[in-house]
């Protein structure tokens, strides 16, 4: 048994030791490539490909669109769907464990196991805002350029612009560690990304079917809508304000954390 | 040092594990024997914390296995078939689980050398043959020089080149005082590893004993007879203590007396014999009789056959 017997300074688990390994474990898939990879090229693609009909159309259209139209907003027009694709990314790096059997080998090198949860959070949190933050920034100042052509650009200076632009990527960010919560709730990935297209895109309209008073005080607090405050720079009425709305969507991300924590210490792997 | 004291765990209505207490020591090989199903898996989850009992005590060199600091230090496990993310390569599986015990890249080139996986570890586990996905839980098991190494079924899929190796291995790793734990429901290959054999059925403990006394104890000596007058001689034997089956138009299977005392009553009654072959238990025999009550189902010749359950699947 030549190597085995060799001492070789084996570490105590810690939390730091975790993260690492949760790093290499994060970008040794091709699948957290490919969703990173969509996450960028949706935000960036269809805010530039927006940017560029509105102002190819600006001359011919309605008064009505136009006053419709604002600047930052159709350069981000790409983020709902970003928000998809990070949030699915964050439902695979748990659920993709428990599908392969990966879970049982993590488990047995972090037997505490709250330190894995964490761990992902962490790796998983830095990364979705590395990536998400160059897009948001990117698509700005290349939609903006591409409406300058008729004038109908806005500066990163004006009033709400740049706390859009930091809300962007905190708002994708914590989609994705929403992602990794119901992900650690469920532990399968169908059900994972059913319950987040199903809170994120179904829901909505569900509530709309009920009486539009009781819809208009529910509204502003779903997730999608509390978290999107963050990034609009001309609310309606009836969201909340851009700070608060992030602090209930996080709010829901902690909740799903705790439950998903609770869960992973209790449940057998 | 692997202790379990009366641990039970059920799922849902189905009891895997019930009341189960041994002791794996080290410096040896101790097989885990037991049909499908009678809850190896589950007793191996058990001990990894993987699952957590109902009742009862698992330790692991003396603390539960969660309870230690560097825990891939005290037990290596290769648990069934795969625990491996098909999509990430031979090298990032192991390093990852390496960095969690501050281990690094050296370690993990060291180990892959070992089970002789160099020449795809940069290849997806996802397309690794069955052989080569055991030959990287062993280097996973090995990884963080274990005091209590733990397989389940390490030779399943491994050609006979592999499982010399793998046997080899085991041997050598009981001889350098680890705790060594395989399961196995290859009988034969638990007679040519193990030293001690840990048996269970149903999930309760049928044995407990040394390969030897288990061979030896086994009461199923029979000789086999080949003669054209196998009825008559059949007749010749017959006595209180004497079980005589018919095997086949002219072959008998004795029990209860020796070739030597078949042969002389042939003889006397001039009966001609063109086989007599004493046959002695196996370990293989030895098994099926401890566990033929406790197999769940049973085919309709009489045949044990595998019982899927929760303790194997999960």
């Amino acid at each position: 048994m030549e190597s085995v017997g060799i001492p070789l300074g084996v570490q105590p688990v810690t939390q730091r030791r975790v993260v690492r390994s949760e790093w290499t474990k994060l970008i040794s898939l091709r699948s957290t490539r490919w969703a990173l990879a969509a996450t960028l090229l949706l935000a960036v693609g269809i805010g530039v490909l927006a940017c560029i009909v509105f102002e190819t159309r600006w001359a011919h259209l309605s008064a009505h669109d136009r006053a419709d139209f604002h600047p930052l907003s159709v350069s981000l027009a790409g983020i709902n769907f970003a928000q998809l694709a990070i949030g699915v990314l964050g439902v695979l790096v748990i659920t993709g464990e428990y599908s392969t059997g990966m879970i049982r080998s993590t488990l047995a090198a972090v037997p505490r196991r709250l330190p894995m949860l964490w761990g992902k959070a962490v790796v998983f949190g830095a990364t979705a805002f590395a990536v998400s933050l160059p897009a948001t920034f990117i698509v700005f100042f290349v939609g903006q350029a591409i409406l300058s052509g008729e004038h109908i650009n806005i500066a990163l200076g004006h009033a709400g612009v740049f706390r859009a632009l930091i809300g962007v990527p905190l708002f994708l960010t914590a989609m994705g560690l929403f992602g990794l919560g119901l992900g650690a709730i469920v532990r399968s990935t169908a059900g994972g990304i059913a319950a987040l297209a199903g809170i994120v895109f179904v829901l909505p309209p569900i509530i709309g079917l009920l009486p539009t008073s009781v819809a208009n005080s529910i509204d502003p607090y779903l997730p999608s809508n509390a978290g999107g405050a963050v990034w609009t720079i001309t609310p309606d009425p009836g969201t909340l304000a851009p700070w608060a709305g992030f602090g209930v969507f996080c709010a829901y991300v902690a909740v799903a954390m705790a439950i998903a924590a609770v869960l992973l210490v209790r449940r057998d792997a | 040092m692997i202790e379990l004291g009366g641990v039970t765990k059920t799922y849902g209505k189905k009891t895997a594990v019930r009341d189960l207490s041994f002791t794996v020591r080290p410096g040896m090989v101790t097989g885990f024997l037991g049909p499908n199903g009678s809850g190896k898996s589950t007793t191996m989850r058990l001990i990894l914390g993987l699952d957590a009992p109902d009742a009862g005590e698992v330790t692991v060199n003396g603390k539960r296995y969660r309870d230690h600091r560097a825990p891939l230090h005290q037990v290596g496990a290769l648990l069934e078939a795969s625990s491996i993310h098909t999509g990430r390569s031979a090298y990032d599986h192991l390093l990852a689980m390496a960095q969690t015990h501050g281990l690094g890249r050296e370690r993990v080139e060291g180990m892959i050398e070992l089970v002789g996986l160099g020449e795809v570890a940069r290849k997806r586990a996802g397309t690794f043959s069955l052989g080569m996905r055991q030959r990287l839980g062993i280097a996973s098991a090995l990884l963080a020089d274990p005091r209590v190494v733990m397989l389940d079924e390490p030779i399943n899929g491994l050609d006979p080149e592999g499982i010399l190796w793998v046997r080899k291995l085991l041997r050598g790793l009981a001889a350098e005082g680890r705790t060594v734990f395989v399961s196995s429901h290859l009988m034969s290959e638990m007679a040519l590893t193990a030293d001690h054999l840990v048996v269970i059925g149903q999930g309760e403990l049928i044995a407990d004993v040394g390969v030897r006394e288990m061979i030896s104890g086994a009461s199923q000596s029979s000789v086999r007879v080949r003669t054209p007058h196998a009825a008559r001689l059949g007749e010749v034997l017959a006595a209180s203590d004497v079980r005589v089956r018919s095997l086949g138009t002219d072959v008998i299977e004795v029990q209860g007396i020796d070739s030597e005392e078949i042969g002389l009553a042939a003889h006397v009654s001039g009966i001609v014999l063109y086989e007599l072959t004493p046959r002695q238990a196996s370990l293989e025999d030895a098994f099926m009789e401890l566990t033929g009550e406790s197999v769940e189902f049973h085919a309709s010749d009489g045949e044990p056959v595998a019982a899927a359950s929760i303790g194997n699947g999960a």
